[in-house]
Formats: structure tokens, sequence, C-alpha cells
């Protein structure tokens, strides 16, 4: 039996007595590359966060690998959407790259060249290591986005958890950054990433997760992308291209509610 | 009651209802601190036409300060264009500067004359009843309180002639411009209204009292209502009331009027803040406290469903099992599960807990719900 | 007042040496921790802190009976913490909005400060004439013992903040990014904030209640011009904030009837208006001279693409026009002759005999290149 990354189990959150997420039970088993699904207002954002315990939870727990998540910090890198920082911020590429490595660091310890040479070795690995010393505001989309992402990987982490890192970025960032979750997997590491293009998942994840406030499958891709399951995330505002492709998945024209 | 302690809360209370009706688009429109920064701004107008006219009593000077609140809001703007600094940035720069100049220059040139550093902030409302409006020899009353009931007449008159336009700019900016009414008109008309009011307002009480008037009410009756209207009509009255019972207030102490009339309003809001029937952090947490257990009761019915048929149905539906999986202490658990007896959403048996069929109902209908 | 002179008394002048010692702690610590306030939007909020102080000020004094800078200092700091979480707590649990919580607070507290400072005024020990000067500050009452009361608790913030400096950057940068790496974020932001009223305390007695905020806002904004590294930007803020200090203050104490607080406040809007207008790469000027030559530019190429266009309906791409032709064909609206010129100097058109003005093979060239350019960036 293959160990579980994360275990959920009765997630509730509610804001202001709303409920965010219901009841939700999640098993994500190590090493694979799971994509969460659902339309606006779904709840995946907060899932991530309540994962991370960056939200107050009305019942439920997260286990990272058996034990409680904020024992297991180290473990899990975070890459956030692109809009959550005020890039005019004073600082360079390079400067947020290392802000990956002030966990390790503990407090007071100020980066040194060790902490430089990994940064630049993450930029490396993300094509952005001619950009190091240039200021966060002359990025463009697809720039930022890799910089966050050179940030999660200089934490050297077991799992990553994504919000949204293909949004508005351009094709070739896209592919780029898809081929590095896929290195990342191949290395036994597990990517969770919250994805709001239903026509790539079956191309980019081998497992999925369909929520809309309360979990609706979750699984590998083959077994729980069917149109059934996503008629009941999208609450039938899904628009079918009936047209089979090989696997048995349908196409799918996504309309966001 | 003396005629000029009379007097004095009847000025108040015009200036108090004044500066109630532009405070409340102000503060729906997110542009609180304007009145913050207008009003000190509009000391350099009064300088700068004082030392053009020469004379304390002029209206120039109105017109002088209403401009310099216009220049204010005009700079913010351009100095949010360039992009170089941040909005709040913006007017936390422009209105220190006009004010040191104005202070500085009253300090130097102005000071043997009725312009007084102090006056700027605290007004003069005590001596406002011994400055008379006299017409052909008549006196027809405190010159303040013409002055403030004229200003109060020309928002009133505002208000009502472009009421629709600026509900409309106000809770729909893109609507609005795309109907054709040009919200940069409506905001400096706006804008020109909150200097004209500062600055009738100032004489009597000074600028803290004027940005006092023009918050503290209106946030109160946002907290009140959701009708434009009586949030305008509240907020005036609470103006009033805070005017009033300020004045006896410092009565009371001998202290600064103005002052205790902003002190005033500070703990009408703070009233209201605490025991609004809506909207008040008393029922609030009363409905919250209300809301927890019948959240909690369908968060348990809506386990016992998702459970039900499942093999680890038997162990999902212990009591015990309650704390471990939904993190519930122990005693929270119990008064939940009478909760959930009580309105007959599941039955206890043994130690295991079974949905009712109207348990079912009420988690599928939660559920659906969303 | 000769330079020489007021150089000279501000080492041996007891009253100077003092004032300018005060304002220029001010300076540095109001710059250096404003340049936090102003990168996470809390600019007002140093506002409302200042003028929450006062009543905080006042009831210290009745408290204590005491107008020590020491004591005073301490009620103004419990009295600007309590504003601000009253601002945090009206924004958290009501519809109410950052500004209109931050405008209540600022003018309420004030107003409540106003009104003990007159229930003060009436006491039989009628020293409320010391309180007075927080309104708008007064330099030359300054007393050594107020500076080195400062410069302890101004060395104390400076030294916090270099203690702290990654968990603070990351606390305005990215502070969820940094609890997800098990930094107590919330804890940091106290602390934080706790710097940042202690920043504004400091400088009440000198700039006074009603214009402290601008010494938190004004230096940090102008040292953001100049540089894009949050370390430069600190240090410059703290160097910005020392120079308007010490000379605001300097020129209130030697000129009559110049009260310090606005004086200061003026000295740093020079310097802020310079600095937008001055600084290299996102100054104001630099940008208009840019776009000026700019504009230059494409007024020339417009004259020699113009000529071009003429030509092309020659057989000879030589084939020489008048200035009136091209102006009549619109090129470069204006300045044509001049534009003319600056292409002659280049040597991509000749005149003739004739008073025309002809392409040169260069020119020719020129403009080819320049199309294929256009065809590049598209």
């Amino acid at each position: 039996m293959s160990i579980n990354a994360i275990e959920v189990e009765d997630l509730t959150v509610a804001y202001k007595e709303k409920p965010v997420l219901w009841d939700i039970d999640l098993t994500v088993p190590e090493g694979v590359l799971m994509a969460i699904v659902g339309p606006n207002g779904a709840g995946k954002t907060t899932l991530i966060k309540a994962i991370l315990n960056l939200v107050n939870t009305a019942a439920g727990q997260v286990k990272i690998y058996g034990k409680s998540s904020s024992d297991q910090r180290r473990l899990v890198g975070y890459v956030p959407q692109r809009g959550s920082v005020d890039w005019d911020f004073p600082t360079s590429v390079k400067d947020v790259v290392m802000m990956g490595r002030y966990g390790a660091l503990g407090w007071i310890k100020r980066p040194g060249k060790k902490e430089q040479d990994l940064a630049i070795q993450a930029l490396d690995k993300v094509g952005m290591s001619q950009f190091a010393d240039r200021q966060i505001s002359q990025l463009s989309g697809g720039q930022q986005q890799r910089v966050f992402l050179a940030r999660a990987l200089v934490q050297d982490a077991q799992i990553y958890l994504m919000d949204e890192p293909f949004q508005g970025v351009d094709a070739t960032t896209e592919r780029a950054i898809v081929s590095l979750l896929q290195e990342l997997r191949a290395s036994g590491k597990t990517v969770v990433v919250v994805h709001h293009d239903l026509q790539t998942v079956p191309e980019y994840f081998d497992w999925t997760t369909l929520l809309n406030v309360r979990l609706i499958a979750s699984g590998p891709v083959k077994e729980v992308f069917t149109e059934d399951n996503l008629r009941l995330t999208y609450g039938g505002r899904v628009s079918f291209l009936k047209q089979n492709n090989g696997n048995g998945i349908s196409d799918l024209d996504q309309k966001t509610g | 009651m003396g005629i000029e302690q009379f007097e004095i809360q009847m000025i108040a209370s015009v200036v108090a209802a004044a500066c109630a009706i532009p405070g409340v688009f102000l503060v729906l429109r997110r542009m609180a601190m304007m009145s913050d920064a207008i009003s000190h701004a509009i000391l350099l107008g009064i300088v700068l036409a004082f030392f053009v006219v020469e004379d304390i009593s002029s209206p120039i000077l109105i017109i002088g300060a209403a401009l310099s609140g216009v220049l204010t809001v005009s700079l913010v703007e351009l100095l949010n264009r360039t992009r170089l600094v941040k909005e709040d940035a913006s007017i936390g720069l422009v209105f220190p500067v006009l004010f040191s100049i104005g202070v500085i220059l009253i300090a130097r040139y102005a000071w043997s004359v009725h312009l007084d550093v102090h006056a700027v902030l605290l007004g003069e409302l005590a001596f406002a009843p011994f400055d008379r409006l006299l017409l052909f020899g008549h006196d027809l009353g405190p010159k303040s309180l013409y002055v403030m009931g004229t200003v109060l007449a020309l928002n009133i008159l505002f208000i009502s002639v472009f009421y629709k336009e600026l509900k409309l700019a106000t809770f729909d900016a893109g609507l609005a411009a795309a109907l054709g009414f040009s919200p940069g008109l409506i905001h400096y008309g706006l804008m020109s209204l909150v200097s004209v009011t500062a600055v009738g307002a100032f004489d009597a009480v000074g600028s803290i009292l004027v940005v006092a008037l023009m918050i503290a009410p209106p946030a109160a009756a946002y907290l009140l209502t959701d009708n434009l209207t009586k949030m305008i009509v509240i907020s005036v009255i609470l103006g009033v009331l805070s005017s009033i019972s300020g004045f006896w207030l410092a009565i009371l102490l001998d202290a600064n009027i103005a002052g205790a009339m902003a002190t005033m309003a500070g703990v009408l809001f703070v009233l209201v803040f605490l025991f609004s029937p809506q909207r008040g952090i008393i029922a609030i947490a009363r409905r919250r406290s209300r809301q927890r257990w019948e959240f909690a009761g369908k968060m348990l019915a809506i386990h016992l469903l998702n459970h039900e048929g499942t093999e680890d149905e038997e162990h999902e539906s212990q009591i015990e099992h309650l704390e471990e999986n939904l993190r519930w202490k122990e005693k929270f658990a119990e008064r939940v599960v009478e909760f959930a007896e009580d309105k007959g959403l599941i039955l206890v048996n043994g130690s295991r807990l079974v949905l009712t069929n109207q348990g079912r109902e009420h988690a599928k209908q939660s559920i659906s719900d969303d | 007042m000769e330079v020489s002179a007021l150089i000279n008394d501000l080492f041996f002048d007891y009253t100077l040496r003092t004032v300018a010692l005060g304002s220029a702690v001010l300076g540095i610590v109001s710059g250096a921790l404003g340049s936090y306030a102003v990168l996470r939007k809390q600019s007002l909020l140093g506002d409302a802190m200042s003028h929450a102080a006062l009543p905080g000020i006042a009831i210290a004094f009745l408290l204590t009976g005491s107008k020590q800078s020491l004591i005073l200092i301490l009620g103004a700091a419990i009295a600007g913490w309590i504003g601000t979480l009253f601002v945090m707590s009206i924004v958290r649990s009501t519809r109410i909005k950052f500004d209109s919580a931050l405008g209540l607070v600022l003018s309420v507290f004030f107003g409540f400060g106003l009104v003990l400072l007159t229930i003060i005024q009436k006491r039989p020990d009628a020293t409320q004439a010391g309180l007075d000067k927080f309104l708008f500050g007064q330099a030359a009452a300054l007393l050594e013992r107020d500076v080195i009361t400062m410069g302890v608790l101004g060395a104390i913030a400076i030294l916090t903040m270099m203690v702290f400096w990654k968990e603070f950057k990351l606390l305005s940068f990215d502070a969820d990014f940094g609890a997800t790496l098990g930094f107590p974020m919330r804890l940091l932001d106290i602390l934080l904030t706790t710097l940042i009223v202690l920043a504004i305390v400091l400088g009440l007695q000198t700039v006074g209640v009603v214009l402290m905020s601008a010494m938190v806002v004004a230096p940090a904004a102008a040292a953001r011009q100049w540089t894009d590294r949050l370390g430069t930007m600190v240090l410059l803020s703290s160097i910005f904030g020392a120079i308007a200090g010490i000379v605001g203050a300097l020129l209130s104490s030697s000129i009559d009837r110049l009260p310090t607080g606005p004086t200061i406040v003026l000295c740093i809007s020079v310097i802020v208006i310079l600095s937008l207008f001055f600084a290299p790469a996102r100054g104001l000027f630099w940008n208009w001279l840019r776009e000026r030559k700019n504009r230059g530019r494409l007024h020339v190429e417009a004259v020699l693409e113009g000529l071009y266009s003429l030509a092309l309906s020659h057989e000879n791409l030589e084939h020489p026009h008048s200035v009136a032709v091209l102006r009549l064909i619109g090129s470069g609206k204006g300045g044509v002759e001049k534009s003319l010129r600056k292409l002659e100097e280049q040597g991509l058109v000749k005149s003739t005999n004739t008073d025309e003005w002809a392409l040169t093979n260069a020119g020719i060239n020129q403009v080819r290149k320049l199309a294929k350019n256009r065809e590049g960036n598209n």
C-alpha cells in the first residue's frame, strides 16, 4: 500500500457561518500530480489554505505523512496565486526566491552565500537565472509565476501545493511549468495544483479532485474525470461537445458559472 | 438655558446636519479620509484669500477655501496618476504640505488678526453667538447660523437634485459611466460640497469636528440600515444628537465644545457598534451562537449521511469518534448530539448515532442549498 | 544668520544642538519604520495613530502629574495602540471600511484629547502650556533629557528592526507564505505595529500630533523613487528624514514665529518633490525629457518617410521635392525644415540648388531598415 502524502478528514471551513468547504474527506497518495477543479467559489483555494493551516477550520483535520500539518511545515512548499502580493515591492527576483530558505534559516539569521547559490540553482530550473537581479515589478505574468515556483523549489519540499499556477501565463511558460511539475513527480514528490482549465486536465495530470464545496470525486483521472462527475461538479452549467476521444473521456467546453 | 447656549446648540446642530449629508457618500465611496485631507488643506485657501481681501469676514474666504479643497483633490489625483506612489500615500503626502504652508503663513503674517492656529483645529464655537448678522441695523442672529444654514440648504439641494446619479455612481460606477453620467463630475461635485461644508463650519467648529461629524454619524447609520435615504436621515439625527449631547458634556466638564461634540459622536458610534439590532457586535455574537448549534447539527447530519452505507459507517457514527474526526471537544459533541436529538435529526442507539428520515432530508437539503 | 555662525552654534549652543539631535533621531526613526508602513499600504494608519495619541498624553499627565518625556511617550504609545486596535476591530467585525474606521478613530480620539487638554488647562496647576506643544510641535522646548530618551528608544526600535529584518520583509511582502514556513506572522505583525507606533510617538514633541503622520509617509515615499532595494530604501528614508528634521528644526529655532512641525514637513515635502521629479529612472522630469526626444525622433522619421513616399511616384528615388510639398502631405506637422536639417546632418538627405530636398542612398537604406524593424516588432 502506498503512503499517503496528505490526508484530509471531515474538513469543514466556514466564513461567517456560510460553509465554504463541507465535510471533505480526501486522500492524496504520495507521488501523484493532482489537479483540483471546480467552479468559482467551490472552495479550491480554501482547501489548499486549510491544508497549509492558513485558515481557521470549523471541523476536521489534516495530516501530512501521518502527522499534524503544523509539525510538517518543512515538507510542504506553497505557490500562491500571483495576485496575492504587491509586485511593486522593492526587491529583486533572487531575493524573493531566497525567501524560500527563510524557514531553514530560522529566526534572525540572514541569508548568505549558500542561500544565494540555492536560489540561483532554482532560478536556473525555471529558466529565470538571467533575471536574478531584476526588480520584480518589471516581470511579465509568466515570469512572476516562475519566480514563485522557484521560491517553492528552493525549499526542497516533499509536497507542493500550487494555486492556479497557469492563470494568465503564455503558452511557453505553461509548457515549461508542466514539464517541471512532471519532473517533480518523477522524482517522487507529490504535487497538488488548483487548476482552472478543464481541457488540459487529462493531458497534464494523473489524479484529480472535483470539488464544489463538497467533495464530488477524487482519484485517478481516467476513473474520476467523467461526464457525470463533471456535471455534478459544475451543476449542469457545462456544455458538452459529444466527441469521445480514444480514452473514452468526452471533450468538454467549459463555461464557468 | 441662556439664549447664547441655545444658539450654540442650534449652530452645532445645523453644522452636524450639513456635514452628515456629504459624509454619507464619503463613507460609502470609501473616501472618508478625503474629509480629513480637505479640512486641513482649506486652511491654506482661507489664508491666501485673506491676504487678498484683508477682510476676515469676507465671503471670498469661503471661495478661496473651496478652491483649495478642489486643489487638494486634484493634486491627489495627479499624484495617483504618476503611479509613483500608492493611493493612500498620495493623500498622506498632499494635505500636510498645504496645511503646513497655511499654518506658517498664519504664524508669520496673520497672527495679530483673528486667524489663530488653535482656532484652526478647534473652532470658536463659544464665541459664535457673538458674531451677529446685521442687516439694516437688525440683529438677525449669529452669522454662523446663516452661513451654515445656507450650506445645509445647498447640500440638501445638491443631494436631492442628483440623488439618482449619486446613488448609481456610488454603487455601480461602471453602470453610471455606461449610462453617460460622468463619475468624474460627480466626484468633483461631491468634493466641492465637502470643501464648502468644511469651510462654512471651520469658523465655528474647526476642522476636527468637521471630520468627526462627516464620518461618525454616517458610519453608525451604515450599521443601522441598508436604505440610502434612511441612512442620510439617521446620520443627520445622530449628528444632531452628538452636537447637543456634546454641548452639555462640555458645560459639565468646562471643556472645549467642539472636542466634546466629537467625543459624543464617537460615543454614539460605539453604542450603535455594540447594540445595533442587526449588525451590532452583541447581535452578531448572539446570532453566531445560535447558528453554531444549527451549523453543528447540520454538520453532524451530513457527516452521518456521507458515511451511511459505507463500510466505515459503524465506525464513523460512534459518538466518541465525533471528537476524533470532527475535532469536537467532548462536552461540545455531547451538546450537539443533544441538540440534534431534540430536533429529531438523529436517534441515539447505544453508542451509535443513526440518522432519522427527517435528519436525512435535512442533510440532503443543506447540501443542495449551496 | 551666517552659515559659519550657525554651524558653530550647532556644536556649542545647547539649544541648537539639542534641537538638531532630537530632530535627527525623529527623522531617522520615522523614516526607517515609515518605510514599512508605506509598503504595507498603512500610510494613513500613521495619521490615525498620531491623532489617537493625544488623549494618551493628556491622561498620562493627569495620572502622574509628570511631564517627563518617557511618561508622556508611554501614554501616547498606549493610546496609539488602542486606536489601532479600534480601527482593526471595526473593520473586522462590521462592514465599515478601513478608511472610514481610520477617520472615525482619528477625529474622535483627537476630539477627546482636546477635551482633556482644556480640562487640564482649567486646573490650578495650570501647566498645560507644556502639553499644548504636542499639537504642532515645539522643537525649541526640547531638553537634553528628552533627546536622550528619544535616542534610546529610537535605537531600540532601529535595532529591533535590523534584528528581525528578514522576518519583517517576509511579513510585508507575503505574510501567507511566511506562515507556511512556520513563522508566527501575527506576532510579527504586532511587533512591527508596535515599532511604528513607537516611531510616531517619539516625534510628537517635535512635530506635533497633526503633522507627525507626514514624517512616516514622506521620507519613505521619496526614498522609494531612488531605489528598488528594501535596504537602500530604508537607509535613504532615514537620511531624508534626518535632513528634513535637522534643517526644519534649525530654521524653526532661528527664525521668529515659525512653528517646528510645519517647517519640518515643508522640508521633507521639498525632498519628496525633488525625488518625484529628478530621481533617475522613475523621475518625472526624465520621463518628460525622454518623451520629448522620442517625439523629436518620430518627427524626423516621419519626414524621411514622407520624402520616400513622394519619391516612389518617380522613377528615381532620389527625385527632389520642396518643403512646401512635404508640408502638404502632412509628414511631421510643423518643423519640417528643422527635421530636414537634422536629416542632412545625418547624411540621409541632401539639398539641391533649387531649394528642394532629396534622399541620399543612405537615406533610402534607412527607410527600408525602419520598415523592416516595424514589421519585426509586430
